[in-house]
């Protein structure tokens, strides 16, 4: 029994910015905690600053929605196999229910249509870590091959950002079939003489690394995004002993000289725009 | 582990068949099927050596080939040696730089695979496991010489599917393939890596499972160190087999290859 509960908001209300002080009452769901400085976010102000944090730059998970909204010009994205749903194709105990599960959380594990950016006319692929954390499925591998398939016919470049818990174990082997499938159309794209770039968000992980995020012709990722093949927790394991202090982040790959660029949220579209215009690709 | 086993998981039976340290590994098979043909070729030209994949040219009857293999080790001294065939970047971008010969030479080639997974670790992954596992996945899908996959014992995940990515992909029938290790697969959804038997059934990772779900095109029957005769079946039908495609031009057998992934969960989807 804790005592102290009916004490316990009021002083974490304190120990934020002193502006929040006369506050008296706020619903919950107003306010966020950011998960790295602890400081008490008011939602509005977080998500008016692309969902990073305004103390620390802690940059939170987006859904799917909210990244395409950032990147794609308003109103653009042409959204392109929405109709494609996960099924529990081995008859995998328990995925039924997870699915229903997830698909009230989001549409998909990842949504891919044509937009532009700025400007630039541009096949867009975006992962959506509030279904099953963005796990690689049949849908997940055929939806992604279908637009590099779409983008190398049409002669247009790709962005696919990524977030990604891994191959999803309730599709057995046909989930890591979809590794190969998915680097096979990036493959193609890339011989036709196309541009492919990968934006890496927290987390990008298993499968998803050792297949189609790692090979972007230019591959970004935010701040502090957890980059990595096996997760810390397997190492850990493995090897009995503590990980290094910011082993696997975005920062550690880039200076391990695994990708090209750390690239802040507010930076990212513009960072976008400039590559793919660098590249000849433009308006018309 | 050995111990749980019964008879209502045959799929776990066969996952601790795969494991059986008795069994014939990598190195036992180059031996049986090349003999003295074969000559090992070391190293990455990056880094290092990793001998958890023993790489080299042998020749299949007047056939040059090109042969990988995951290699676990025969005795304890060797397993760990080899890593207990859980190779390291250094081991894939090497299997890559004797895939990319053997296409210049328009030599086929042979894998045999054998692993648990790709190595976890700090070294692995600071030298970039993902993107070894992902280059070897892209650049093997367009090598424009004939590939033909082995699973001789453990098939573990992408570690495995780095040397998988070939025209055609046979099993032993004691061998087993999955994305995940039944083990993990129960820690991570039921909290309960003793349950690794039922996650074995649910997984679909036997052989027969994988040839029923279309992903692999034969099963091959369990070999035993001293039948030749069971050797001298496998080379013919392994020579059949890459001289069959090295006659296709170049085009049509990127594109049965590129098909044969290019279906796998296709339909599921456009149901």
């Amino acid at each position: 029994m804790d005592f102290f509960a009916f004490v316990k908001p009021k002083n974490e209300l304190e120990a934020t910015a002193e502006k929040q002080q006369n506050v008296p009452f706020v619903p919950e769901e107003m306010w966020v905690k950011c998960p790295k400085c602890n400081t008490l976010l008011l939602t509005t102000d977080m998500e008016e600053n692309l969902h990073v944090c305004t103390h620390c730059d802690h940059h939170f998970r987006m859904s799917a929605a909210q990244r395409i909204a950032l990147l794609a010009d308003k109103g653009s994205f042409d959204e392109q196999d929405a109709e494609l749903t996960s099924k529990n194709i081995l008859g995998f105990p328990g995925y039924d229910e997870k699915l229903s599960k997830a698909s009230k959380k989001a549409k998909e594990s990842v949504r891919c249509g044509i937009c532009t950016i700025d400007g630039v006319r541009t096949v867009l692929c975006v992962m959506d870590a509030d279904f099953m954390m963005g796990s690689m499925g049949t849908v997940t591998g055929e939806k992604i091959t279908r637009a590099f398939e779409y983008a190398t016919e049409k002669k247009l470049p790709v962005v696919v950002c990524t977030v990604s818990g891994g191959a999803r174990m309730q599709e057995g082997i046909l989930s890591l079939m979809q590794m190969a499938k998915t680097s096979g159309a990036v493959k193609r794209h890339s011989d036709a003489g196309l541009l492919y770039i990968t934006v890496l968000t927290d987390p990008t992980t298993g499968g998803v690394t050792a297949s189609f995020a790692m090979e972007g012709d230019i591959i970004l990722a935010e701040p502090n995004a957890l980059v990595a093949f096996a997760g810390p927790r397997v190492i850990e394991q493995t090897m009995r002993q503590k990980l290094p202090k910011d082993f696997q982040t975005s920062e550690f790959v880039l200076q391990k000289g695994f990708i090209d660029a750390v690239v802040q949220r507010s930076a990212l579209k513009p960072t976008l725009a400039k590559l793919l215009r660098l590249h000849g690709y433009g308006e018309g | 582990m050995a111990n749980t086993t019964n008879n209502t998981y045959p799929a776990y039976e066969k996952v601790l068949a795969a494991r059986d340290a008795s069994k014939l590994t990598a190195v036992d098979f180059i031996q049986h099927m090349f003999g003295d043909s074969f000559f090992e070729l070391h190293g990455d030209r990056r880094f290092s050596d990793d001998k958890a994949i023993v790489a080299g040219l042998a020749k299949l009857y007047e056939m040059p080939v090109t042969v990988i293999g995951i290699e676990k080790g025969r005795n304890t001294k060797e397993r760990m040696e080899r890593n207990f065939g859980q190779a390291h970047p250094e081991g894939y971008r090497k299997a890559l730089r004797l895939i990319k010969q053997a296409e210049k030479f328009r030599r086929p080639v042979l894998c045999l695979v054998d692993t648990s997974g790709a190595f976890p670790g700090i070294g692995a992954e600071e030298r970039g496991q993902g993107q070894a596992i992902a280059e070897n996945l892209m650049e093997m899908m367009t090598l424009k010489t004939p590939v033909l996959t082995i699973l001789i014992g453990e098939g573990g995940s992408g570690g495995a599917l780095a040397l998988a990515v070939a025209d055609e992909v046979w099993m032993l029938e004691n061998s087993v393939y999955s994305v995940i290790s039944p083990e993990g697969c129960a820690s991570i959804l039921w909290k309960d890596s003793a349950k690794a038997p039922q996650a074995a059934e649910a997984l679909k990772m036997t052989a027969q499972d994988l040839f029923r779900l279309g992903v692999v095109e034969r099963i091959i029957r369990q070999p035993k160190a001293d039948d030749l005769a069971m050797f001298e079946s496998l080379k013919l039908l392994v020579m059949r087999t890459l001289e069959k495609n090295l006659a296709l031009p170049d085009a049509e057998l990127l594109q049965r290859r590129y098909d044969r992934f290019r279906k796998i969960g296709a339909q599921d989807a456009q149901e």
